[in-house]
């Protein structure tokens, strides 16, 4: 049998050195609760199972050209990265609740908040969340909990998964949520400040929000601080390479998707909820912290800390029910980090920016393809208007071999014809041209 | 060792960036751009790789060590698992394809992996249906409670309270308390299974559901689940099955037989898939008929082509709680784990689970207090016995010198129910020959207690670092390296 280590004779002599048979352990369970044999096949061999899900594996298109983001994003991912995360002292641990024998797990996750803060420019940040959508719902939670407020002013330009993610898991709570709407690419001034009262806990804002449009918070965070309430900014860790960072504008807890950071899309998961904030929050932070500290003989040490807000201590007053986090997608986009380095990020970025400029100057030129917005700033991602339903368009362009972006119809019911496009350093010149040239002639 | 930020070398580089192709075509204001490059690290690939593996070195895994840590089910992670995770066609397949129009074509591999799924684990449970996008066990807590939600909204029911036992882990009060309802606990026996009694004095029209982990924390099945049950139906109440066991029970019975309304089961616990120093994780969640309908949108549905698709028309469902279909390459690890085991390995990893643990407490009921003098599950738990804690010898000591010889320490002071617990799970993967070296290891432990207690007290000896100060670390809060953003708050 696979994985199970003791033999046939072992067994036997087991049972008879404890004075029980097999049929004695299970009796706790009543006889008429017992299964019979499960419908399930006879277990196949490595060399079988791997031939079947090679099979499947083929049946999954990933030859097509990606011009598809969305929040989820194909970057370059060196080779020493997976590498070093596939080493079983690391994915074959548990959650480090015994530092001796765990300062390998517990340096790599107090090093991955250091680099998230240096990212972030914000002064604390966790050991890890799920993903950006509960990241964000885990901010909110915290917001309402430092405020004392239940009044939530979220914009429509906020990636709409996570609006609806946060909308599922407080459905049985009493949370009043007020939508703006984003018209120009930039975050409406107006609409949000008239919104803003002494009731509200937080504004949720996204940066590049989800058309790939860019901004700066900092009128707004400042807004939100007179009123006594907080700015939550989810961010695209990668752009932060170079763009102006939620510690920068003010921003009170920040928070995001962590997949950009050396992670493979694998179809959803497992990817990385970051969070950060300011230190006078740290005691309302939800999930795992590490702090260092010294050991008994004065030694260097990491350890978890802080562990009074968490669930296996505080039960039902904890700050959040989370316990398996994503520490190996942490420690992914440490080692990510580390390998990229200080230049290496800040080119990635600059490389992003760069192809989806020209882009933008490219796609916009073919006739009866407009900008969807006036303004041009924008990261590596825009919104195309096309003269026709972009789903439409989006099946033809697949046909000739290229994933062409997302129909944002499908959360915008009135962008019907309108596409949004993705641009990495993965993407080459001439992929771009071919593109051009695929859209123009579907067109 | 030294932290990664005090290796950095200003103007080193580790990943070389391609040229651009297109020029400095970058057209962004400077409004919008940070002032300066992040203060991250400057080190060589070399540099990176020897600072991980040497700190690879400092921790303990399954890989290198025994690891009976009770209720995290530490078992053996296959390799096969891992290369079949990283096959192309699964590692680089965006999320968003299938939510193109036509899109579910390009990914009917992957698709198919999740309907698959879906069937072999209502087939272990006795579901009528799952929901594979809960990212960790806790994550499927809190689906589940939100499923109980939404039953009870719709049936017009004004519940406000959900029933957890005292033995339970600590997520379950804490989701029932995030969906927002009330938690009320139901002490145990002094047999440590539900007391019966005690439920039904505080069961009333107000309550929405239970949630009960079986075998429990203390490794035990509990004889009255049936009753206990149909109790919780009697006021239209859910019972809600914490699945964090399972591994005690697969192939031999089933939660949906006993009663169970709402299951979620952790992948990395009972289907082998890493833990990776506290997750990644995956909690799928499966209910009974009448709660199919509230399941989280989207679900994989077979069509009669034989094809795969994504439905998302579901009016009754608690909406989107993950924002694809789960931790994906963990659901995949999963399966392949479950295609090898076939439906008599299923059997054999409970038997060998309950035989391991049986094994060693039999073997250490001289020297350790025996939380039970029954059989038990999957895990065992223990105390100090009154001579160790008479030399002052506790729990944690038990745990500290077992670093010394050369095992994780078992879960200690959990289940709270039982004072100074040692809780041992040493899942099917492990040998006698490991087992027996752990009981001897164990006993060594029981006369050190007697002979030279302060030994104890001072493990462990052989780790790089040793028992940390943590009020220390909590007072002194220092969360990250030398951080610009607080020293520049600090000036």
């Amino acid at each position: 049998m696979p994985f199970i280590a003791n033999t046939d004779e072992q067994r036997r002599q087991m049972l008879a050195d404890i004075g029980l048979t097999m049929e004695g352990l299970f009796s706790d369970i009543p006889k008429e609760l017992l299964c019979g044999k499960l419908n399930i096949g006879d277990g196949l061999a490595e060399q079988e199972v791997r031939e079947v899900l090679a099979a499947l594996a083929g049946k999954n298109s990933i030859d097509l050209t990606l011009f598809l983001g969305g929040g989820f994003y194909d970057h370059f991912i060196p080779a020493a990265v997976y590498s070093i995360i596939s080493r079983g002292e690391f994915y074959t641990a548990y959650t480090p609740y015994q530092p001796e024998v765990s300062q390998g797990t517990l340096q790599a996750i107090y090093e991955y908040q250091s680099m998230i803060c240096r990212l972030t420019e914000m002064e604390v940040a966790n050991a890890s969340l799920y993903d950006g959508g509960t990241a964000m719902y885990e901010a909110m939670m915290m917001a309402l909990r430092i405020t004392g407020r239940n009044k939530v002013i979220i914009d429509d330009s906020v990636n709409p998964i996570y609006r609806v993610m946060i909308e599922s898991y407080t459905r049985n709570l009493k949370i009043e949520y007020i939508q703006t709407h984003c018209s120009t690419g930039q975050a409406d001034r107006n609409q949000i400040l008239e919104k803003l009262d002494t009731e509200t806990a937080a504004v949720i804002l996204q940066n590049p929000n989800f058309f790939g449009c860019i901004d700066d918070f900092t009128d707004i965070a400042q807004a939100a601080h007179n009123k006594g309430a907080l700015l939550i900014m989810s961010c695209y860790p990668i752009s932060l390479g170079i763009l102006k960072t939620p510690g920068a504008m003010g921003a009170d807890i920040a928070t995001g998707e962590g997949q950009s950071l050396g992670l493979p899309m694998s179809f959803g998961g497992p990817y990385l909820g970051f969070m950060a904030a300011k230190m006078e929050y740290v005691r309302k932070m939800p999930g795992r912290i590490i702090g260092r500290t010294l050991d008994r003989q004065g030694r260097q040490c990491f350890v978890m800390t802080l562990q009074a807000r968490e669930q296996h201590i505080r039960r039902e007053k904890a700050t959040s029910n989370i316990c398996s986090n994503e520490a190996l997608c942490a420690m992914t986009a440490l080692v990510y980090l580390a390998l990229m380095g200080k230049d290496g990020l800040r080119q990635t970025a600059h490389l992003c920016a760069d192809k989806a400029s020209y882009a933008y100057g490219r796609l916009t030129a073919i006739p009866k393809v407009k900008p969807h917005f006036r303004a041009k700033w924008f990261f590596n991602e825009f919104v195309l208007d096309l003269p026709k339903d972009a789903a439409d368009v989006i099946v033809k362009l697949i046909e000739k071999g290229f994933a062409a972006g997302f129909p944002l119809s499908r959360y915008y019911p009135d962008m019907k014809n309108s596409m949004l496009v993705c641009f990495t350093e993965k993407r080459t010149k001439q992929q771009i041209g071919m593109f051009a040239e695929a859209l123009e002639s579907v067109l | 060792m030294k932290l990664i930020f005090e290796k950095s070398m200003p103007g080193r580089r580790g990943v070389q960036t391609t040229r651009s192709d297109v020029g400095e075509t970058i057209n962004i204001k400077k409004e919008f751009l940070r002032d300066k490059p992040a203060e991250i690290t400057e080190l060589s690939e070399l540099d990176v790789v020897r600072h991980f593996t040497q700190l690879s070195r400092l921790n303990f895994g399954v890989d290198t060590s025994f690891y009976p840590l009770g209720s995290c089910t530490m078992k053996y992670n296959p390799k096969v698992a891992e290369r079949i995770a990283s096959y192309p066609g699964f590692a680089h397949l965006h999320p968003l394809l299938p939510q193109l129009r036509g899109g579910g074509m390009l990914t009917q591999g992957a698709l198919a992996v999740l309907y698959e799924m879906d069937l072999l684990l209502r087939e272990i449970t006795g579901m009528a249906g799952f929901t594979m996008q809960p990212l960790a066990g806790a994550h499927g807590e809190l689906t589940g409670i939100m499923i109980m939600a939404a039953y009870h909204r719709d049936k017009g029911n004004k519940k406000t309270t959900v029933l957890i036992p005292d033995s339970a882990h600590g997520t379950n009060p804490a989701s029932a308390a995030i969906a927002g309802y009330k938690v009320a606990t139901v002490a145990s026996t002094d047999k440590g299974v539900m007391d019966v009694n005690a439920l039904k004095t505080v069961l009333n029209d107000e309550v929405a559901g239970l949630m009960l982990t079986c075998p429990n924390t203390l490794g035990l099945f509990d004889p009255n689940i049936k009753e206990i049950c149909d109790l919780i139906h009697s006021v239209d109440g859910l019972a809600y099955y914490d699945g964090a066991n399972l591994n005690a029970i697969t192939g031999k019975a089933r939660p949906g037989d006993f009663g169970f309304d709402i299951v979620h089961i952790n992948l990395h616990k009972t289907f082998a898939t890493p833990h990776g120093g506290g997750g990644p994780g995956a909690g799928p969640v499966g209910v009974m008929g009448k709660l199919v309908d509230y399941l989280p949108v989207s679900i994989v549905v077979k069509r009669d082509d034989g094809t795969y698709a994504l439905e998302y028309d579901r009016p009754k469902s608690i909406g989107y709680i993950a924002p694809f279909y789960g931790n994906f390459a963990v659901i995949l690890r999963a399966y392949v784990y479950i295609l090898m085991l076939g439906r008599e390995g299923l059997l054999r990893v409970a038997e060998n689970a309950v035989l391991n643990a049986n094994y060693i407490r039999v073997k250490l009921r001289e020297c350790f207090e025996s939380a039970v003098d029954t059989p038990c599950m999957h895990e065992c738990v223990f105390s100090p016995s009154k001579k160790m804690l008479e030399t002052d010898v506790h729990a944690i000591d038990v745990a500290k010198a077992l670093i010394d010889r050369g095992f994780h320490p078992p879960t200690v002071y959990f289940p709270t129910t039982v004072k100074e617990a040692i809780m041992i799970e040493p899942t099917e993967t492990e040998s006698k020959e490991t087992l027996d070296a752990f009981i001897e290891a164990m006993k060594d432990i029981a006369d050190t207690a007697q002979s030279e207690p302060e030994k104890l007290k001072n493990a462990p000896l052989s780790t790089p670092v040793c028992r940390p100060d943590e009020t220390a670390a909590a007072k002194n809060l220092d969360l990250a390296y030398l951080n610009p953003a607080r020293l520049l708050r600090e000036e």
